[in-house]
């Protein structure tokens, strides 16, 4: 990862003075994180996020779809429920540990896949260029022709609802924007000298894509995905509030504020903590992201 | 700059087309042979077989494009599974409802977000700063459902000030606007859809406006003797073009994304529309708003555009 010339470009005074320790890109991130109290939070709170939801199975006190009629809407701290229990008698605090599991599965996948091959197809078209750029670039501008609840509304509508389901109708919103960006690295990257110094040294495409391309297009596609983290858990959290998510008795964010709503007027706040499940954990990664985005000094 | 509009007018044929084409899809999408998506179970076969050539469903799938298209450019939508009605009037009359919250809520949302931005931009790394801040990170994140059960919790459940769903006793009949007996129904979606554009605009403009307080010109106003006060509307004037351009992209989000809130608060605009679609698996319905709603998405796409290049001179798109 130490390909790139960060520092030594912007400091040119320090190649005359071996003496001096030259930190790599990725150091030179880490000591502007270091300071960041904010970020450094968050990051630590989304890993304690991460782990209960690894460990919900030894983490929950009760099964999370076992039902019992007499203790239905329970307020928070009833006996042995901490956190109440939902419209069937099930313990919110086992449900809502689950749930993480889902809902960070929704926000954190269908990222890392649209990433992948929204991040292929923006690279290819930024470095091929013409023809081929213009064909994937405007296909892609026909998606951003949707808001993106709108495109995920329409694809997860018609498809139906299931998991596999959701995750494919967050992978294709996430898509285009990731193409986008991914495209516009690239052909900046593809105009600048070197690029044209491997050519003319005589690397293969393969090898000029891989060791030169993308290397530096990762840290702004990085940066940027990361910021999708938190519309991807939104976004799934909405589309299995409307129905079109994990089918009912399996526990996730949105379907438990759903199926909550009606219990409204009985236990407001017990229906109100799934949402605030979801609203720490996308904070948490918004503000993650922006002080990545700083740190990583990308523009946005 | 006729030549950027007439340009930019001309680029938008093929995007539709696109929308057109990823609507027609929707159908194909859908688990199970089409002709059973578009029409009542109980239609008689005759009728089916009827339907399918009407739709042109015996015929390659490229020649049913075209006949979609041109039934949709004639204005048929098809008509919803549900009860029969035609999907053109429902998608019109729930589009209106969409519309007024929506330019209430981006209205408010724009003019909240330019106070908050410029008290934040001017006090840079203070309190209120981050105060602003804070705000903005909590509307860019919080999930709009949520925020509505939340309201639905405290004004309808608690306080019992606001009714919790529906727009009164007439509907979107003769729903006014000017009147709080109507109107009270309308408050809390308003709120709940504005947070989030809320969120995003105030960050953008404290973000510009920040740059712009940096440049060189804003020092030599400072040195003229021009009162801070002054300063700022010289500093607004400048991300004004800006701002504007994202007002017209967040009513456009509004108006597409307006689902969940609507869902809620069973408000009965496009979002409703939606949501009964998917509900009852209306796939007319679902196709026939979705396209509706991102023709309207495109062409404020549009409008953002040319009124950008003609309010702002920086701008000479060619």
């Amino acid at each position: 990862m130490s390909v790139i010339p960060a520092d030594s470009a912007s400091l040119p005074a320090a190649q005359g003075a071996p003496a001096t320790k030259v930190r790599g890109y990725w150091g030179s991130v880490w000591n502007r994180l270091r300071y960041d109290y904010v970020t450094l939070f968050c990051l630590g709170l989304i890993i304690v996020i991460i782990l209960l939801a690894v460990f919900a199975p030894w983490l929950s006190p009760m099964d999370p779809e076992k039902s019992s009629m007499a203790n239905r809407l329970r307020p928070i701290g009833y006996k042995k429920y901490l956190l109440g229990t939902d419209e069937q008698g099930r313990d919110m605090v086992s449900r809502l540990l689950w749930g993480g599991r889902v809902s960070l599965m929704m926000g954190i996948l269908p990222v890392v896949f649209a990433t992948l091959v929204g991040g292929m197809f923006g690279v290819v078209a930024g470095y091929y260029g013409g023809k081929v750029n213009m064909v994937i670039m405007r296909t892609m501008d026909i998606f951003f022709a949707f808001p993106s609840v709108l495109l995920a509304v329409a694809i997860a509508g018609s498809l139906g609802g299931g998991i596999g389901n959701q995750m494919l109708t967050l992978t294709v919103v996430l898509i285009p924007p990731i193409c986008r960006v991914a495209e516009t690295a690239t052909s900046q990257v593809r105009a600048l000298d070197f690029v044209d110094a491997a050519r003319a040294s005589g690397a293969s495409t393969i090898s000029i894509l891989f060791s030169h391309v993308l290397i530096n297009v990762l840290s702004p596609v990085l940066v940027y995905s990361s910021t999708l983290v938190s519309i991807s858990i939104i976004l799934a959290s909405g589309l299995s509030f409307l129905g079109l998510g994990v089918s009912p008795p399996t526990a996730d964010w949105g379907l438990m504020l759903s199926t909550l709503r009606q219990s409204i007027y009985v236990q407001p706040i017990v229906t109100a903590l799934p949402g605030i499940a979801i609203l720490i954990t996308s904070i948490a990664f918004n503000l993650v992201s922006d002080g990545l985005r700083q740190a990583m000094d990308v523009k946005a | 700059m006729w030549l950027y509009a007439l340009r930019r007018l001309l680029l938008t044929i093929p995007i539709l087309l696109g929308v057109t084409i990823i609507c027609f899809a929707l159908v194909k999408l859908a688990p199970g042979d089409p002709i059973q998506n578009l029409v009542r179970p109980e239609t008689p076969p005759e009728e089916v077989a009827k339907l399918r050539a009407y739709y042109g469903l015996d015929q390659p799938v490229v020649i049913q494009y075209f006949v979609w298209l041109w039934r949709v450019l004639c204005g048929d939508l098809g008509r919803s599974i549900a009860n029969n009605a035609l999907v053109s009037e429902e998608v019109v009359r729930a589009f209106l409802n969409t519309l007024n919250i929506a330019l209430i809520s981006v209205v408010i949302a724009f003019v909240a977000s330019m106070a908050l931005g410029i008290i934040a931009a001017t006090r840079q790394g203070g309190a209120v700063d981050k105060l602003v801040t804070a705000i903005a990170v909590f509307g860019i994140s919080v999930p709009t459902f949520w925020l509505a059960v939340v309201l639905v919790i405290f004004f309808a459940v608690n306080l019992n000030w606001l009714p919790a769903t529906g727009m009164g006793a007439d509907g979107s009949h003769g729903f006014n606007y000017f009147d709080w007996n109507d109107f009270k129904f309308a408050v809390m979606p308003i709120i709940a859809l504005a947070l989030p554009p809320l969120g995003i605009m105030t960050r953008t403009t404290r973000s510009a406006l920040s740059e712009v307080l940096n440049q060189d010109f804003i020092q030599t106003l400072r040195a003229k003797g021009l009162s801070e006060g002054r300063i700022i509307v010289h500093a607004v004037r400048n991300i004004m073009p800006g701002a504007t351009a994202m007002l017209g992209l967040q009513l456009g989000y509004l108006i597409g994304g307006s689902v969940l809130v609507e869902t809620v608060f069973t408000w009965p605009g496009t979002g409703f529309l939606l949501n009964k679609a998917i509900l009852t698996r209306d796939i007319p319905l679902l196709q026939g708003t979705i396209l509706v709603l991102a023709t309207v998405f495109v062409l404020i796409n549009l409008v953002v555009d040319l009124a950008q290049s003609m309010i702002d001179p920086r701008i000479k798109r060619i």
